[in-house]
C-alpha cells in the first residue's frame, strides 16, 4: 500500500482515528486504501453519491453494510440507491429462492438503515435532484456513470461495491482519474455513420455496443451522432458501450457539454487512434445479439434495462395506440418508483396496465427471477440487457427496436424489420 | 531464482502458494464460483480450474465492479486465491482484498510487478513466497533457508 504519496486533511485523519465513529473510521480507512491503490494524492468533497452494494452477491454485501449500520454509520451526501434482488413495491413478482428473497430484502433495507433514499434505480440521472456540469461526485453502475460524466458532465469514477458506500459514509472520494481536468479528455476519435433504416432507439444502442467494443476503456468522442439525440438515446447509447467496453465517459461532438467542437473534446491534444463505425458495423453488432429467427414465439418482451424514463413510457404508449389487438406475449418494463408514481398521477399506469404491461420496479429482469416463461425467447430493445441477459438469466434473447418489440408481443411472435 | 524479485505492494501481507497464471483475465463476476473456488467463466481458457490457496498470476483485470464483491466471499469462504500478482493496479481486486481483511481479517497479498519480474515468474516451478508490506516495498522468493528473512 504506497500510501506514502497521500496526503489527508485534518478532518480526514480525525475521521479515520473515530472521531465520527466506527462505521466512518472504517469507511475511511477502506476509502484511503483505495486512493493509494489510485496513486491520489489526497481526497475531495463528493455531492452526491450512488449505491451499487443492494443487489446480493452472498454473505459478504450482507455482512459489510451490517457492520456499518452497527458502527453508528450515516451517509454525509443525498445517496441513491441502485436496483436490488427484489422488487419490493410488487414482491410476488419474484420468483427466485427464499433464501435469497430474504437476504436481498435484507440488504435493501440495512441500507436504507444507513440514510441511503429507497430509489432503487439503475438510473439515478432521471430522479429530481441531478449534478450538474462539474460537479464531483460518487457513483457507481456502469450506465449511471457514463451518463453522469458524459451527458450531465458531472465528475465521477468508474466506482463499485463497497467503495461507493464509503464515499457516501465519509463525503470523499480520491482526487484522481476523471475528477481530473486532464483525465476528461477524447483519447479516441470515432466517426459514426448516417443511421439511415434503422430505429431510433435500435440505433443507438447499436452505436454503444460497437464503441464499447473499439473505445475499451479509452474515452471515445463520437463525430457524427444526430444534434437532437435525446437523453433516453444518449442512455441507450452509454449503458451499451459500458456493457462491451469499460467506457465511463464519452463525447458527442455538439451534443455532450464537454464536446463544442472537436477540439475542445481532446483538450486540443491529437487523438492516439481515429475509428470509422459504418451502418453494416451497426447491422452486424443487432446480428451477433439478435439469436432470434422471424416468426419465433416470444416468451416475454422486457425493456427498461437502464430504467423506463416518462418519454419512453409515451412512446410505448403511442406504439400501443397502434395496435387494438390485445398482446400475445407477456411485456415487463422496468422503471423506478419515482418513474412509476408520475405514470400514476397522470393515469398512464391504468392505461398501460388495462393493455396487458407489467411494471417492474426497484430491479431489472435480466439480473434476478422474475419472467416467468423463460421457454421460447425474451425479446429487448436494450443493448446492455441483450449482451448480460443471455449469461445472466439463461434466456434467448430477440434484439429489435421498441416498435419491433410492441409488434412482436402483439403478434406473440418475432416480427423483425429486416 | 535464489534473487528476491521486487514489486510493489497494492494489499499488503505475507502468503506463500503454488503459482498459477491465467491465460486470460477473468471476471470474478459472472466468471468464478466463490463457494467452491472455480473459474466458471464459458470459453476461458482456465474454465473449471480451482484458484483456491494458490498464487494467482493475472495480468490485469477485467470486468464488472461487483468482482469485488465476490473476491471477498471467496476470501470468506477459503476458496479464494492465497495472493495476487498482477502486471498493473487494479481498484475492484483491490477492494475485494481490502474489505475481507476488514470484515473477517483474511489477507490476500496482491503485488504488483514490471515486465521483466512478470517473465522471470512465468517460469518458476514449485511454491512462492510473497512478502508485501505497508511501505509500498514487495518481493517474491522461493521460500526455503536461502532466503533469509
Amino acid at each position: 500500500m504506497p500510501a506514502l504519496t497521500l496526503t489527508l486533511s485534518e478532518s480526514d485523519r480525525a475521521m479515520l482515528a473515530g472521531d465520527q465513529g466506527e462505521a466512518a473510521a472504517m469507511s475511511m480507512r477502506v476509502m484511503t486504501r483505495a486512493a493509494a491503490v489510485m496513486d491520489a494524492p489526497h481526497l475531495i468533497d463528493v455531492t452526491s453519491a450512488h449505491i451499487d452494494g443492494c443487489l446480493y452477491h452472498g454473505q459478504t454485501s450482507l455482512d459489510f453494510v451490517e457492520r456499518l449500520v452497527q458502527g453508528a454509520g450515516r451517509v454525509r451526501v443525498p445517496t441513491t440507491l441502485n436496483v436490488g434482488s427484489i422488487d419490493l413495491m410488487h414482491p410476488e413478482l419474484f420468483r427466485g429462492s427464499d433464501n435469497l428473497r430474504s437476504a436481498g430484502r435484507q440488504l435493501m433495507e440495512a441500507h436504507l438503515a444507513l440514510g441511503c433514499e429507497a430509489s432503487f434505480t439503475c438510473a439515478p440521472y432521471q430522479l429530481k435532484r441531478r449534478p450538474r456540469l462539474g460537479e464531483q461526485i460518487a457513483w457507481a453502475e456502469s450506465n449511471a456513470i457514463v451518463f453522469a460524466n458524459s451527458v450531465l458532465g458531472a465528475r465521477t469514477n468508474r466506482y463499485g461495491d463497497f467503495i461507493d458506500l464509503c464515499a457516501a459514509i465519509t463525503g470523499r472520494a480520491p482526487y484522481a482519474g476523471l475528477h481530473v481536468d486532464e483525465n476528461r479528455y477524447a483519447q479516441v476519435v470515432i466517426e459514426l455513420p448516417q443511421l439511415t433504416g434503422l430505429d431510433r432507439d435500435l440505433a443507438f444502442a447499436l452505436i454503444g455496443l460497437v464503441v464499447g467494443a473499439r473505445a475499451g476503456s479509452r474515452i471515445p468522442v463520437l463525430v457524427g451522432l444526430p444534434g437532437d439525440a435525446s437523453e433516453d438515446e444518449l442512455k441507450a447509447l452509454g449503458a451499451a458501450s459500458a456493457s462491451t467496453g469499460a467506457v465511463a465517459m464519452f463525447h458527442a461532438v455538439g451534443v455532450t457539454p464537454e464536446a463544442p467542437t472537436l477540439s475542445a473534446a481532446l483538450g486540443g491534444r491529437s487523438a492516439l487512434q481515429h475509428v470509422r463505425i459504418t451502418l453494416s458495423d451497426l447491422k452486424d453488432a443487432r446480428r451477433r445479439l439478435n439469436r432470434a429467427e422471424a416468426g419465433e414465439r416470444v416468451a416475454a418482451v422486457s425493456v427498461g434495462t437502464p430504467h423506463f424514463s416518462p418519454t419512453e413510457f409515451d412512446r410505448l404508449d403511442a406504439l400501443l395506440a397502434l395496435h387494438a389487438d390485445d398482446l400475445q406475449s407477456a411485456f415487463y418494463v422496468n422503471t423506478s418508483r419515482f418513474v412509476l408514481w408520475q405514470l400514476q398521477q397522470d393515469g398512464r399506469l391504468q392505461r398501460l396496465q388495462a393493455r396487458g404491461i407489467r411494471i417492474v420496479t426497484d430491479t431489472c429482469t435480466y439480473i434476478t427471477p422474475i419472467i416467468e416463461q423463460l421457454e421460447g425467447v425474451v425479446m429487448t430493445n436494450s443493448g446492455k440487457m441483450a449482451y448480460y441477459a443471455p449469461s445472466n438469466i439463461g434466456v434467448r434473447l430477440a434484439f429489435g427496436g421498441l416498435a419491433e418489440c410492441v409488434r412482436s408481443a402483439v403478434e406473440g411472435r418475432v416480427v423483425l424489420d429486416e | 531464482m535464489s534473487e528476491l524479485l521486487p514489486g510493489r505492494t497494492v494489499e499488503s501481507g505475507t502468503a506463500s502458494g503454488l503459482p498459477l497464471r491465467l491465460a486470460a483475465p477473468l471476471s470474478f463476476w459472472g466468471g468464478f464460483d466463490a463457494e467452491n473456488g472455480l473459474v466458471i467463466e464459458q470459453g476461458h481458457p482456465d474454465q473449471g480450474v480451482s484458484l483456491q490457496g494458490r498464487l494467482l498470476l493475472m495480468e490485469r483485470a477485467k470486468g464488472s465492479s461487483s468482482s469485488s464483491s465476490v473476491l471477498a466471499e471467496a476470501l470468506r469462504h477459503g476458496t479464494g486465491p492465497c495472493a495476487m500478482v498482477m502486471r498493473e493496479a487494479d481498484l475492484i481486486i483491490a477492494l475485494g482484498a481490502i474489505v475481507a481483511r476488514e470484515l473477517y481479517g483474511v489477507v490476500m497479498p496482491i503485488v504488483v510487478v514490471d515486465a521483466d519480474v512478470w517473465q522471470q515468474l512465468c517460469t518458476v516451478e514449485g511454491r512462492l513466497l510473497v512478502t508485501a508490506l505497508d511501505d509500498g516495498s514487495a518481493w517474491l522468493s522461493l521460500p526455503g533457508p536461502q532466503v533469509a528473512l
